[in-house]
């Protein structure tokens, strides 16, 4: 009933703005329709299912079509690059821009490479610096998210996962330049928010977002991982559960079929999501910026009413 | 078990169930086996005698512990969570609530409120472990906010007490909402000039360890604490490899230089203390 309170107060949607395709306005009016209807237990398991589709464009993929001139910046100048999270520089729509985004990999020998998406804290401070880099320059943040989370193994813990990915969100939360993050595909857990704490927060249809994995929910509530369906129907990790929980602040539609059915047409798409959302707070002083990103984690959440 | 995804193989856990740990008493040294009887065990903090071993302390006791006597005013202590997602496992969100509630007596895993530690004056926001295994939700995250900013009006230091297994996956995603919301608190607090001494108590894991616990000007550790972001059997059971005895544990923390100092609980009051002056005016 929320959802359609808000989708209803969305009104002319935040969603379509900048994504004026010609001939497919209709076809997005059909989704947005869908999402006025909340989320079956069975839409819900094709979104992880389309999240983690082996052929879903992953940030490169992204920034190749979005980004003019993009150059890399490797490295966390401590003791590694981390290659399971990209950073760079690069041109949206005639601006310098910086980008920070897991990058996960299509064969095997690549998949491996990237870690599946899994950063270390390497990773992060990686991020950390790029982020540090845009503020000195004045240069807008955009975040890409795909990760099943955090790579959770003995060096990664061992050089500080966890103070990692709380350094990477207060980082963010400091940051005087605008910030937009796109939840891409797999919004795993506290390695994903690590770098989506952001003025505006955009999450693709099909991607999802949430605090633990189906498989792992299922395996510690289920005592079986088997019943990771059941497990994702009811933590919903959904797109249309994330708007209308205000953890999102839009939602970017993607072509029919997913993004991975054309990936040209989705980049489109979310490019005019990002500059559409750059729109909307770069005229803000950085102060009240800074300000209103503060207010709104601040208002995250949902208590009993007593 | 030859996927060699890097996913966590949970079919593992399912097909190969841990050996139900046999059930010890709680007053038992899971350390050294000696036994205690309840009043001696108060009398050393509910720590062994014999090893040094550091048994769990629920929150309305560490602050007996730790602040002077009388000088707790717990605050928002009424907030409860709601069940947003009308979450339901096996049981409904809301059963569990409110099961926790009654064998804790706590209304949430935080207990917050103003205090002094040897006549420096304070905030607390002490974590329960026993309320449902210390998880961080709404609650949880708005409590520690409030928190922070009564310290940032009150011009008091805060001292923050973790004991939790992570995020509460039954308020899914506004779960992981706590995190940033949390770091975005002390930040502002920051900001003022505001102090945060975090303290960390077993376990500290997950989201509370990857937000508001690791951001403390100082971070202190007690002895055997385990913080670690993935817990030992997730990272077993992802990577495969062999885990270091001190997985995790508090003095392999503050080897890898991710901790300022490891604090066994019969110095804690006066070390809190200590900082509180040095941070004082």
């Amino acid at each position: 009933m929320r959802l359609r309170e808000r989708l209803s107060k969305l009104g002319g949607m935040k969603l379509l703005r900048g994504t004026k395709l010609t001939g497919e306005l209709a076809r997005l009016q059909e989704q947005l329709d869908q999402l006025r209807s909340e989320p079956s237990a069975e839409d819900i398991w094709r979104s992880v299912e389309l999240a983690r589709h082996q052929d879903r464009p992953y940030t490169l993929d992204y920034v190749e079509r979005i980004f003019d001139d993009f150059f890399e910046l490797h490295g966390d100048r401590g003791r590694a690059d981390d290659r399971a999270l990209v950073t760079g520089l690069g041109k949206i729509d005639g601006r310098t821009v910086v980008l920070v985004g897991h990058q996960k990999g299509r064969d095997l020998k690549e998949r491996a490479r990237r870690n599946f998406g899994m950063a270390y804290p390497e990773g992060y401070r990686k991020g950390m610096r790029a982020m540090a880099l845009a503020d000195r320059h004045g240069f807008p943040l955009v975040t890409m998210i795909d990760t099943p989370g955090a790579y959770p193994g003995v060096a990664a813990e061992q050089h500080g996962q966890g103070g990692a990915i709380a350094r990477s969100q207060a980082v963010m939360a400091r940051l005087s330049v605008p910030t937009v993050a796109c939840v891409i595909g797999e919004g795993g857990s506290g390695g994903a928010v690590a770098i989506a704490v952001a003025d505006r927060v955009l999450m693709q249809e099909n991607a999802i977002y949430s605090v633990i994995s189906p498989e792992g929910c299922a395996a510690i509530l289920w005592r079986d991982a088997g019943e990771a369906r059941k497990a994702a129907a009811a933590f919903k990790p959904d797109a249309a559960h994330c708007l209308e929980l205000g953890v999102v602040d839009a939602i970017v539609a993607e072509p029919e079929g997913g993004a991975h059915a054309d990936p040209d047409a989705a980049a489109t798409l979310l490019e005019r999501g990002i500059l559409a959302a750059l729109e909307g707070i770069d005229a803000l002083d950085p102060d009240e910026r800074r300000r209103q990103r503060r207010a709104k984690y601040r208002a995250m959440g949902i208590l009993a009413s007593t | 078990m030859s996927s060699g995804q890097g996913r966590v193989d949970v079919e593992v856990e399912s097909k190969r169930p841990e050996a139900p740990a046999a059930k010890a008493h709680p007053n038992t040294c899971p350390g050294c086996g000696s036994h205690y009887r309840d009043d001696e065990l108060e009398r050393t903090l509910r720590v062994c005698p014999q090893c040094g071993h550091h048994f769990p302390v629920g929150a309305r006791v560490r602050i007996e512990q730790l602040a002077d006597e009388g000088s707790f005013d717990e605050e928002d202590d009424e907030l409860r969570s709601a069940d947003p997602l009308a979450f339901f496992d096996l049981r409904s969100y809301a059963e569990r609530l409110a099961e926790s509630e009654i064998s804790t007596g706590l209304g949430d895993a935080i207990v917050c409120g103003s205090a002094a530690i040897e006549g420096t004056a304070c905030r607390l926001a002490v974590m329960d472990f026993s309320f449902m295994g210390g998880s961080m939700g709404s609650v949880v995250g708005e409590k520690f906010v409030r928190a922070c900013e009564r310290s940032a009006e009150a011009g008091l230091p805060l001292v923050s007490v973790s004991a939790s297994g992570g995020a509460r996956m039954q308020e899914g995603i506004l779960a992981l909402m706590q995190l940033p919301k949390t770091v975005c608190a002390i930040d502002e607090l920051h900001d003022g000039g505001g102090t945060l001494v975090s303290v960390l108590t077993h376990p500290t894991t997950g989201g509370v360890l990857a937000s508001f616990a690791s951001l403390g000007d100082v971070v202190i550790a007690e002895p055997g604490a385990l913080m670690s972001f993935a817990g030992p059997r997730v990272v077993a059971q992802t990577t495969r490899e062999k885990l270091p005895d001190d997985f995790g544990l508090a003095e392999s923390n503050l080897r890898f230089g991710h901790l300022d100092a490891i604090v066994p609980r019969s110095e804690l009051r006066p070390t809190l203390a200590r900082l509180l002056r040095l941070f004082g005016t």
